[in-house]
């Protein structure tokens, strides 16, 4: 069985596994790291939304062979410990937006927006309505209001 | 806590209510053994005791929120609170939490009666408890309603027993004393607190004891805002779904389905070589399909995609909306003639209603660990007392022997009063002799999971001289399934009689008892057929209202048209309860209802009363080409909701913050309704297998711009929340998108007939597989 090997939240992480499992699997199914949800498998509800190298990626398509040995994949489980305090900015911003309703999707909404923050920062601007309109994360119980509002105070913050 | 730490608050200071304030006295009971338990009686209560009337009233009178909160008084004393030595308080809930915010209003009902911060109550989610009968069952957005007492006379009682220890503790007695934030304080300025007194309160033998209830006026924690209890645990992907557990043993299952609507497996050909496949350890034939137990999810994937199945047809094969159509239309009871009056005008209309799923993002899943002689399930579970008695009927074992766990649900809509996933996880563990954990696929979830059956709504209306004489409403569906019963056994059977005849009269029941027309239009009738029962539906988020209620409002629409009169002034004029009446106001007051609109944008208002409260909402539609022409990839743009003004009466509201996020979410569904979300039947299954097909809204449907008024209320009943909003946004939306495009829609959602936005998926291999250019996609 091949050896895979990458960096996850910090630490670098090896697991035996066949290169075609999709790191999604590897996460949940092996590595017990259950903050990336499963929502379709096909990139497509953006519910596992995590980071590799600091950008946003769905590690439901992405073949566990395909990483690096110095990719370093950050779930919401490492959000947190990238920045001093207990608390991502975009994390304070939730609980203080009181966003979450079931909260399934909420860890990849999380990384989705810290990723559009960057993004635009890249881009030397900031966040517009069609950058919030474009975001791909589906949200079922209809939180879509509170993670505008969440947004933009994580992006003030960050 | 020392004798000068005490709280500066005067209002806590007081020792004894304010004149004003009427108390109602209640029993409850300390039981006995060595913690501190209470629990509430309400069959003895001081007038809260109702009798389940024989034959359904209208539901003015005694509505579906009577009948389930009357069902649940019987056992109401079973339910308890616990104080533990560590100064915090548990409570069981027997109900689920999937978003709606049960967890967190439960725990401020218990902090306002015990004197507790709400930081310092755990409600976790009770197991299946059979003894509970009708009182565990998370539906018809009845928790707050049902709850609201019992849970406040345990934590009352609760309360009691600590103040009557302390006043032993204290040397003084428990009138003197003041609870305040798990301390209690004399008046001599000594304290103890809760942890030092949780043992000493608790008694040996159960007693009865009556205690008094806050009354409104003195609620410090009702009322406000609060943030949800688990937030916290949801940013920090922390918060535990059924597939996060880890049960030792129960290793990733999925099952292969048929190519047709409820198909069902006759032969794996290939069973040597998916054992052979990497990963996989285990395959069962179930009475679904072809059950895969494997290493990781993936390996489970590719072992459905290689199978090669002998599928035998599912009961819809070879048909497609329009034979569903047709079906539905013969089935349509006649309408009343109109009245033999010459001045008469009378209007008819139908409005068609596709299918639409009612599909959570976690979903169907349940971990089953199945031996010989017991059963363990944990899942996502609304009605898990009847889960728990179908499954050990399954299993051939007795009710007893089964346990089941219930755990907080990623959503559900209606979808889990039903428990397919659990059902099926327990015959696969059986099957396998293994634990399993297994999870639909999205694919699966979205063509065979549970979903709102397709019907008409036909009105017809008849007036003159400016008044409206008859507003008749007939609505025809395809079998709504009511077969998870009360959440009991009993129930469930008596919805499951031959030919459909039980579960039509809970059809009926749930429609007469939930569906009302406010307006003063003369005679009024609205009246339920159902037909077919081949699909796999259930109550999808505020069931029969948001379409029953969009055929009524386009009808107000058009009788407000056909007097000259503006919409909002006819509605206002015609109303018939105040509250109504003055959500109404508020929105088009708010919302500066009337203003000018550009062509092609509209503004649109609607009403809805339901669960104890009622509802109204703006909204403005922008169907320019600007709009509609949008391209967006694995989605639909469309006619954009540019603005929601939402107005809720829901009576006593225990917290505003939550009430606020499920409007919300519900203007979300009912945009979808109008919109873009829709199941479409084609040869014998649902063509759409995700959320690229299945268009709930996304982003860039969602209005930019959302306003929700909570309304005041001096009521002291709390109505229901989690549903409230639907009706009204998807009434308001159908009124202003016929207003912006010109002409009124005569089916729904508006897109179902425009050509498909995207390439089906197939149906064999049901289910497809995952991309592998996820890195190329980076951001």
């Amino acid at each position: 069985m091949p050896r895979q090997t990458f960096v996850l939240n910090g630490k670098p992480t090896t697991v035996d596994v066949h290169d075609d499992v999709r790191v999604l699997w590897v996460l949940r199914d092996l590595l017990g790291v259950t903050g990336p949800k499963y929502g379709c498998g096909i990139n497509v509800c953006k519910a596992c939304t995590s980071h590799v190298n600091g950008r946003a990626f769905n590690p439901c398509s992405v073949r566990v062979g395909d990483l690096e040995k110095t990719d370093e994949i950050t779930t919401i489980e490492g959000l947190a410990d990238t920045v001093d305090g207990d608390l991502h900015p975009m994390q304070q911003a939730w609980l203080d937006r009181d966003v979450a309703q079931c909260g399934y999707c909420q860890p990849g909404q999380i990384m989705a927006a810290v990723a559009l923050v960057r993004k635009v920062r890249r881009e030397g601007r900031s966040i517009t309505e069609a950058d919030l309109d474009g975001i791909r994360n589906i949200c079922r119980c209809g939180t879509y209001t509170r993670i505008r509002e969440a947004i933009a105070q994580g992006e003030r913050q960050m | 806590m020392n004798a000068h730490d005490r709280s500066p608050d005067p209002a806590h200071e007081e020792d004894a209510a304010p004149p004003s304030v009427r108390r109602r006295s209640f029993l409850g009971y300390v039981i006995g053994g060595a913690t501190l338990v209470a629990a509430a009686d309400l069959t003895l209560a001081d007038g809260a005791v109702a009798a389940i009337p024989t034959a359904p009233q209208p539901a003015e009178a005694y509505d579906l929120n009577d009948m389930l909160t009357d069902s649940c008084r019987p056992t109401a004393n079973l339910i308890t609170v616990t104080v533990h030595d560590d100064g915090t308080a548990s409570f069981a809930l027997p109900r689920l939490e999937v978003g709606q915010g049960i967890t967190t209003s439960t725990a401020m009902l218990i902090a306002e009666e015990l004197e507790l911060p709400v930081s310092k109550v755990r409600v976790t989610l009770a197991p299946a408890r059979p003894e509970l009968l009708f009182n565990q069952l998370t539906g018809g957005s009845n928790t707050t309603i049902s709850t609201y007492t019992p849970i406040r006379v345990a934590a009352a009682a609760a309360k009691g027993a600590l103040l009557e220890a302390a006043a032993i503790q204290l040397g003084d007695t428990a009138e003197n004393l003041r609870a305040r934030n798990g301390v209690v304080h004399a008046p001599g300025g000594s304290s103890v607190t809760y942890a030092e007194l949780a043992t000493r309160a608790a008694s040996p033998v159960t007693r009865a004891v009556r205690v008094e209830l806050k009354d409104t006026s003195e609620f410090v924690v009702i009322g406000v805002g609060q943030s949800r209890v688990d937030a916290r645990d949801s940013v920090m992907g922390r918060k535990d779904f059924t597939t996060d557990l880890q049960v030792k043993g129960a290793l990733p299952t999925m099952v292969c389905r048929a190519p047709t609507l409820n198909g069902t497996p006759e032969r794996l050909r290939n069973r040597a070589e998916i054992l052979r496949m990497p990963g996989v350890r285990n395959v069962a034939k179930v009475d679904t399909g072809i059950a895969v137990r494997a290493d990781t999810f993936g390996q489970c994937i590719d072992a459905i995609r290689a199978m090669k199945v002998d599928w035998k047809d599912g009961p819809v094969a070879g048909l497609g909306d329009a034979d569903i159509v047709a079906s539905l239309r013969a089935a349509q009871a006649a309408l009343p003639a109109p009245p033999d009056n010459p001045l008469a005008e009378t209007i008819d209309t139908e409005v068609l209603f596709y299918f639409r799923s009612n599909s959570a993002m976690d979903t169907n899943s349940a971990i089953a660990d199945v031996r010989k002689d017991r059963a363990t399930i944990w899942s996502g579970l609304k009605s898990p007392i009847t889960a728990q008695q179908r499954i050990a009927e399954a299993l051939g074992m007795s009710q007893d022997r089964v346990k089941v766990n219930v755990v907080t649900g990623g959503g559900s809509f209606g979808r889990r009063l039903f428990f397919d996933g659990a059902l099926e996880a327990a015959k696969i563990s059986q099957a396998m002799g293994k634990p399993v954990k297994l999870m639909w696929h999205r694919a699966d979830d979205a063509r065979v999971g549970r979903g709102h059956p397709m019907a008409t709504s036909r009105v017809r209306a008849v007036h003159a001289n400016g008044e409206v004489l008859a507003f008749q409403q007939s609505h025809t569906s395809i079998e709504t399934d009511f077969r998870h019963g009360l959440g009991e056994i009993i129930t469930a059977n008596s919805a499951d009689l031959p030919g459909g005849l039980g579960n039509l009269g809970f059809a009926e029941t749930v429609f007469e008892l939930t569906q009302e027309v406010p307006y003063d239009f003369g005679v009024i009738t609205q009246t339920l057929t159902e037909t077919d029962d081949r699909f796999n539906t259930g109550s999808m988020r505020n069931i029969y209202s948001p379409d029953v209620r969009v055929a009524g409002e386009l009808m107000v629409d058009r009788l407000a048209a056909a007097m000259g009169q503006d919409p909002y002034e006819f509605r206002r004029a015609n109303l018939r309860n105040d509250r109504v009446r003055a959500v109404l106001d508020t929105v088009a007051d708010v919302g500066d209802w009337g203003r000018s609109m550009p062509a092609g944008t509209a503004q649109g208002i609607a009403i809805h009363k339901e669960y104890k409260g009622c509802s109204a909402c703006l909204v403005e539609v922008d169907n320019r080409p600007e709009q509609t022409g949008r391209d967006i990839r694995d989605g639909v743009g469309g006619p954009r909701v540019t603005k929601v003004v939402f107005a809720i009466d829901v009576g006593l509201v225990v917290n505003p913050r939550g009430l606020e996020a499920q409007m919300q979410g519900c203007i979300n569904d009912g945009i979808a309704l109008a919109l873009t979300s829709s199941m479409h039947l084609r040869d014998g299954h649902f063509l759409e297998a995700s959320w690229d097909n299945y268009f709930y809204t996304r982003q860039w449907n969602t209005p930019p711009d959302v306003e929700v008024v909570v309304m005041p209320s001096d009521s002291a009943q709390p109505g229901g929340a989690g549903e409230a909003g639907v009706a009204a946004t998807f009434a308001a939306v159908a009124c202003a998108f016929a207003r912006a495009a010109g002409s009124v829609p005569t089916y729904f959602p508006v897109n179902h007939r425009d050509p498909l936005e995207f390439t089906p998926k197939p149906v064999v291999p049901p289910i497809p597989q995952s991309p592998t250019n996820g890195l190329k996609l980076t951001y």
